[in-house]
């Protein structure tokens, strides 16, 4: 290192005597302490040992989490312990200085901004403006392909389903339901034939066959027809926020959302009459064909699912 | 300088005081010009107090989290795909599944140490929004978010609201049954949105729900794009703590112009390490015994099948609870819907309490018409007002979060669903009300009591010789009373205690 030709102020370094009681231990034993920091390094250093074991000879996964888990937990006592009873105890001291700078410093700092910068845009008011320009269409053209890219518009996919004139009610396994299949009180989950393997119908088309009674039942005005034989469908779809409707409560005649515990009576048209539901269960007309086979009158009158604003 | 060293003491001579290392420090300050700068560091004061480590846990969790995460990065499969499950747990097999599903169940199986990755994974998540939390409580109620420090509660609050988030992804990710549920949920909250809400939620999906996109998206989110902005915001924490320095209880000798404590070199330095040890060693622990997400039991997502009971991680929990009490206000009109019962309790809700939250220090200053600089914390007591409003929102949430189970505490005390749902209504606005002017009155009260918070000494009586009874206090338990030194700069030097004559030395050295 050569000598710099710098001005170099001297300035007073403080020091401490080694006997300094803050620079002693805090701990009033500090022979034990030093004793129960080995005997937890030891052990932890064991630990390890053994999870390298229990590693190799892939030992159940508890016991590798419990020897790493010891052995940190004790290496950190330990080196814990180390720094708060054996370490200068002090208390030290380190002066807070003011952050804010001088009004000087504030005034060229704001000026170089303002003056130096703003001088520049006065200048060129019209470049100014169309950079401005330039960069506002960017942003918002950028946008495009992040946003639209993204996915297909929704346009009226939210408004139907995949049942149709005459679609056959099928189980998941695809076994089409026959009118002799379900007891009264029993429940299956539906698709449209077809759809039953796929994503779409799953989650929008799954509709649930209830068997109220043997005759036909009529859940509201207008419905007269919609349920043959006691045979009622309604979307599984919860109207709050989309769960499947998937508990059945027998007794009550009524079905329940587990997520957030909507109730919707099935022998009136699956009305909500507990929780956050908003809307009935949309009901889905059946008609039994000459074979015996449930088959859908078409498809739902509303959409299906948890509200939406293009919803009316 | 460029002497030839020939013997073995003489290169060491040429080495200085310090030897190698003292060597190589010259030669990186030659480059960089650390040497002041890294003893300013090595010097920097943390004051002592066991609530300035409940960040520290935060920061330790997600230490582990990114090294957990690394881990399991490895093995995870993000993609939709269905294969036909053939592992080693057995209920599953020729199950149809996901390759996200059947490869979360294989590394947790198949993978050595793959199951305590997962679980440390979860739990650490788990603990990190949690001492997030305890830490912000800790930071508003001392008051540490005034002026200088507000920036720092802005920036905090936004990594609550990011590890929240990434917290959802992340358990999204196995696409089991329950996640699966959420995700639905996740997408009608997302169609609630009035005007946008179907298109937002189309764009995100790529189409209806559920699609084949989401669980990649929400992948690259979770690994990458939420956990660099984390980093990124983490760092920017970090800096400005050192940069404002801490601050801290007052207390003898401590002012507003100083901080007094431990030195970061090597008192702090040790404890801290130690530290994140013993947090990564209680996770490890936890991972080994405490079994969290079992999706092998909950079985893969089928978008017709619901499980009972279920409930999101803790912190998505006020948003269930308020989900659940909120009364089936749908609007209608002009021909569209605005589905207030989940726009109101899901969005609104929690951006008006998160938005209280980012504006707080804005709002003090305004009704206080405090805008000093505050380095000196407050005892929760002396803010009354301040203490109350806190305990207020903390008791909405607290009522909220038990609101997302009201079935399960109706099937536990057999009451009916009913009675437990109008009972959260009301003490959603009930409990909050009263804790306001109850946690008043305590901080109140509180501060007219001498010693409050100190253990009370016993009363030691005698009798004089004319029969006279005098109960005097004994003294004060050891424990209680402070034995603290007057506090010292950190010594730039350490002198044998049989050279120097006086207490303190002094040298003068060229700077």
């Amino acid at each position: 290192m050569t000598d710099s030709h710098e001005q170099r102020t001297p300035v007073a370094l403080t020091g401490l005597r080694e006997d300094d009681p803050r620079l002693q231990p805090a701990a009033r034993h500090p022979e034990t302490v030093e004793r129960v920091i080995a005997i937890s390094f030891v052990l932890g250093l064991m630990l390890f040992l053994l999870f390298g074991y229990c590693f190799i000879v892939n030992a159940k996964a508890w016991t590798l989490g419990a020897t790493l888990g010891g052995g940190l937990s004790l290496l950190g006592f330990g080196l814990v312990a180390w720094g708060k009873y054996l370490m200068p105890r002090g208390p030290f001291v380190e002066e807070r200085h003011t952050l804010a700078n001088t009004k000087a410093d504030r005034d060229a700092f704001a000026a170089a901004i303002v003056e130096r910068g703003g001088g520049v845009i006065k200048r060129r008011k019209m470049l100014g403006g169309l950079l401005g320009g330039g960069l506002g269409v960017f942003s918002v053209v950028a946008l495009f392909p992040l946003l639209r890219s993204l996915g297909p518009m929704p346009k009226g996919t939210l408004f139907h389903t995949d049942w149709r004139k005459g679609s056959y009610a099928v189980d998941q396994t695809g076994r089409r339901i026959h009118q002799d299949d379900l007891t009264i009180g029993s429940i299956v989950t539906v698709f449209p034939e077809g759809t039953q393997d796929t994503d779409r119908g799953q989650a929008v088309d799954q509709t649930v066959i209830i068997r109220l009674s043997n005759e036909d039942f009529v859940t509201q005005k207008g419905r007269e027809n919609w349920a043959p034989m006691g045979y009622v469908a309604y979307s599984k779809l919860c109207t709050h926020l989309g769960c499947p409707v998937g508990l059945y409560e027998q007794q009550l005649e009524l079905l329940v959302c587990p997520c957030h515990q909507s109730m919707f009576d099935v022998t009136n048209g699956a009305i909500p009459n507990f929780g956050p539901a908003p809307r009935p269960l949309p009901q889905l007309p059946l008609y039994i064909d000459a074979s015996g086979y449930l088959r859908a009158q078409r498809d739902y009158d509303q959409p299906v699912g948890p509200g939406f604003w293009e919803r009316s | 300088m460029s002497n030839l060293a020939t013997t073995r003491r003489e290169k060491k001579a040429n080495l200085g005081p310090y030897g190698k290392l003292g060597h190589a420090l010259g030669e990186l300050d030659d480059r960089l010009g650390v040497a002041k700068g890294g003893r300013t560091f090595l010097d920097k004061i943390f004051p002592d107090h066991w609530s300035f480590m409940l960040g520290e846990i935060a920061l330790y969790s997600f230490v582990i989290l990114l090294a957990t995460g690394v881990f399991l990065t490895l093995y995870y499969v993000p993609s939709q795909a269905l294969v036909t499950y053939h592992g080693s747990y057995l209920p599953l097999d020729g199950q149809r599944v996901t390759q996200a599903f059947a490869s979360t169940v294989d590394l947790s199986f198949k993978v050595r140490a793959g199951l305590l990755m997962r679980q440390m994974h979860h739990w650490a998540c788990d603990i990190f929004v949690g001492a997030i939390v305890v830490h912000m409580a800790r930071v508003f109620f001392t008051g540490a978010f005034r002026k200088p420090r507000e920036l720092n509660w802005t920036i905090g609050t936004t990594l609550l609201i990011l590890a929240i988030v990434n917290g959802f992804l992340g358990y999204s990710l196995p696409d089991d049954l329950v996640s699966g549920t959420g995700i639905r949920i996740a997408y009608s909250i997302i169609l609630s949105v009035p005007v946008v809400g179907t298109y937002l939620g189309f764009w995100v999906f790529g189409g209806n729900f559920p699609g084949t996109a989401i669980i990649p998206r929400f992948f690259i989110l979770h690994v990458l794009i939420v956990p660099a902005i984390i980093v990124t915001l983490v760092t920017v924490h970090m800096v400005l703590l050192v940069r404002q320095k801490h601050t801290q209880f007052p207390g003898e000798g401590r002012t507003e112009k100083n901080v007094v404590g431990a030195p970061m070199f090597p008192v702090f330095m040790a404890k801290t390490t130690g530290f994140l040890f013993i947090v990564s060693g209680f996770t490890a622990l936890l991972g080994a015994f405490a079994q969290i997400n079992p999706i092998w039991q909950f079985g893969p997502y089928d978008a017709a099948r619901i499980s009972y009971a279920v409930q999101p991680d803790w912190y998505m929990g006020f948003l269930d609870g308020a989900l659940r009490i909120f009364p089936a206000w749908s609007f209608h009109s002009f021909g569209h819907t605005i589905p207030l019962e989940v726009t109101i309790p899901a969005v609104i809700l929690p951006g008006l309490i998160f938005n209280l939250v980012f504006a707080w220090p804005a709002l003090e200053r305004k009704f206080t018409g405090d805008h000093e600089m505050h380095n000196l914390l407050d005892r929760p007591i002396n803010r009354p007002k301040r203490t109350a409003a806190g305990a207020a929102v903390f008791a909405l949430l607290a009522i909220l979060f038990i609101a997302s189970s009201t079935d399960v505490i109706a099937n536990f005390f057999h009451l009916s669903l009913n009675t437990v749902l109008w009972a959260m209504r009301f003490l959603t606005f009930i409990v909050p009300i009263v804790t306001y002017p109850v946690t008043y009155k305590i901080c109140k009260e509180l501060q007219g009591v001498a010693n409050a918070g100190k253990r009370k000494t016993a009363n030691v009586v005698t009798r004089t010789s004319d029969g006279e009874y005098q109960a005097t206090p004994s003294p004060a338990y050891v424990d209680d009373v402070s034995h603290e030194l007057e506090p010292t700069p950190v010594p730039a030097f350490i002198t044998p205690s049989e050279v120097a004559s006086d207490e303190r030395g002094v040298r003068t050295v060229d700077r």
